[in-house]
């Protein structure tokens, strides 16, 4: 099971299972971090589910779409290495991504 | 004996009789996100997610795209695990129908006979489908389950009510191989909440997809069919606040902070009758992901100590073949509908206006247009149409 060491808004570091096959969003709601809502369940519509990528496994990461691309623009909080969460594939080769959440918009 | 047992049941019953600070009626979107948020915002007090349902809180717009379609498991959509609640104090009570509330006694009576007293009453108790006999809903994953034992069998589907639910429905089930018709009583699809451009656009998709879209009346004949379901929308379950002499009518009437009118109870999500900062000059409900979870943080927050005007902007968003919709905004009374872009390209928005102002868009595919739209509808900004329906001119640089 890949794992995921998640750093939320109050610096707090957690590692959680992931399950390969799932988002990474769901990973991190499945997982306990309430500060990932999500609201669109990972329709690409709610940019809710924003995470940085520590960058060594940002090259390791799916490309981003236009879709997420436009969508992660509405944030004023979007750095180099932003992403939705939800739409990032949870897969073994990721075991031990770093990701910190996003600020709330 | 039988007094022991009398003892007995009457001491469960005794176990079970209980208060909390926060009382929350229904584990959908807006009870579930009260109780998140309130205990965001640092809430201290003991909270408690009741709900008539048994199932472990989930999401809902899944239940008509992926779950029926049988790309999400049904364990692939749950809000939050059980620890969750656990380890932040949140008591789960499923399986419990409120059938009475007293606001005198600050208690709510469930049907099995056990009362509850509050602190503060959040009701997020939503809606019902309407429904008609001897067809399915799509409401509960209770609803879709029973849907589903009996879709594997059926090859002749009707769907009643061209809504978005009985659109998503019917994409789901026309791509697993079944005849689906489709009825709607209007003229055309969406009549109660779209503009006729994208209702024109979803018909000639559906149709090219397969769905037999039949408008107007009467009904085609259900006993032609394997299988009916009905998506003709919900009714707000409200009586039991109403009752209890609560101001409202289609739903429950709320303030700007989540406050109905009765001391110490509070209303949010679809039940809740409120004027919408976006939408007319009248009391609405909105049936929306986005409505419920905001509405319910904002109460929660104003339970917590803080309290802020619910101001967030509408959006909602449908899944039907590989359209992505996007809606932003809130089209009631609009006055005029603009289309920028060509439908036939599979890609437009349209933007809908009241009194020269943009107040929602509708997106198909063009996720550009609905994250920089929003900015249109903030703004107030007024654009002459052609620039608007201009797709080369992204929208943000319109707004000053
Ligand atoms: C199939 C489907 C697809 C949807 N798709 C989308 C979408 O794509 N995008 C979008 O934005 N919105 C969508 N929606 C709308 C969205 O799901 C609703 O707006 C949202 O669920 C409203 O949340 P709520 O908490 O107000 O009510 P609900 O989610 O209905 O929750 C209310 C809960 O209260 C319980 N309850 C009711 N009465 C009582 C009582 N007396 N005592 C105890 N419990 C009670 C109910 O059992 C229910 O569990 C969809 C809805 C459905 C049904
Ligand atoms: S969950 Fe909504 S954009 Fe990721």
């Amino acid at each position: 099971m890949p794992i995921i060491n998640v750093t939320t808004r109050d610096g707090r570091s957690k590692a959680i299972e992931g399950r390969a096959g799932r988002s990474l969003m769901e990973n991190l709601r499945g997982g306990g971090i309430e500060e990932i809502l999500a609201l669109c369940g990972g329709c690409c519509s709610c940019a809710t589910c924003h995470v940085y990528v520590d960058d060594e496994w940002l090259a390791g990461l799916p490309a981003m779409s236009d879709d997420e691309d436009d969508l992660l623009s509405t944030s004023g909080a979007r750095a180099e290495n932003s992403r939705l969460s939800c739409q990032i594939p949870m897969s073994d080769a990721l075991d031990g991504i770093a990701v910190t959440v996003a600020p709330e918009d | 004996m039988r007094r022991r047992r009398d003892r007995q049941r009457h001491h469960r019953r005794g176990a079970q009789l209980s208060r909390f600070d926060v009382l929350i009626i229904g584990t959908g979107h807006a009870g579930v996100a009260a109780a998140i948020h309130l205990r965001q915002a640092g809430f201290a007090g003991s909270v408690a997610l009741l709900g008539e349902e048994t199932e472990l809180p989930y999401e809902r717009p899944p239940l008509s795209k992926d779950y029926l379609a049988g790309a999400k498991a049904r364990d692939d959509f749950r809000f939050r695990s059980a620890d969750f609640y656990a380890e932040r104090g949140i008591e789960l009570i499923p399986g419990e129908r409120v059938k009475t509330v007293d606001p005198e006694a600050r208690s709510v009576r469930c049907a099995s006979g056990r009362t509850i007293t509050f602190g503060e009453l959040v009701w997020t108790a939503g809606g019902r489908a309407r429904r008609l006999p001897g067809a399915h809903a799509i409401r509960t994953l209770a609803d879709v389950d029973a849907l589903k034992d009996e879709l594997a069998s059926a090859s002749r589907v009707l769907i009643v009510g061209g809504g978005w639910i009985g659109l998503e429905a019917a994409a789901a089930i026309v791509k697993q191989g079944k005849k689906v018709v489709l009825a709607e009583r209007e003229e055309r699809l969406l009549a109660r909440c779209s503009g006729r451009a994208l209702s024109d656009f979803l018909a000639a998709r559906h149709r090219a997809e397969g769905v037999d879209i039949r408008f107007g009346g009467p009904s085609p004949d259900p006993a032609d069919f394997d299988l009916v379901i009905a998506g003709i929308g919900i009714e707000p379950e409200a009586g039991p606040l109403l009752a209890a002499g609560a101001e409202g009518g289609d739903g429950v009437a709320v303030d700007e902070l989540g406050r109905t009118s009765l001391p110490h109870v509070w209303a949010a999500g679809d039940v809740a009758l409120h004027c919408n900062p976006f939408g007319p000059d009248r009391p609405i409900r909105v049936e929306s992901v986005q409505h419920a979870t905001d509405q319910a943080a904002c109460l929660a927050k104003a339970i917590a100590g803080d309290p802020r005007p619910y101001a967030a902007m509408p959006w909602f968003w449908s899944n039907q073949f590989d359209l992505k919709l996007q809606t932003v905004g809130l089209s009631h009374d609009h006055d005029e509908e603009l289309v920028r872009g060509d439908p036939a390209s599979g890609r437009f928005s349209i933007l809908y206006r009241r009194a020269g102002k943009v107040i929602a868009l509708d997106c198909v595919n063009m996720v550009r247009d609905y994250v920089q739209g929003r900015l249109l509808i903030e703004r107030g900004t007024r654009v002459a149409p052609d620039r608007l329906t201009d797709p080369d001119l992204p929208l943000k640089t319109l707004v000053d």
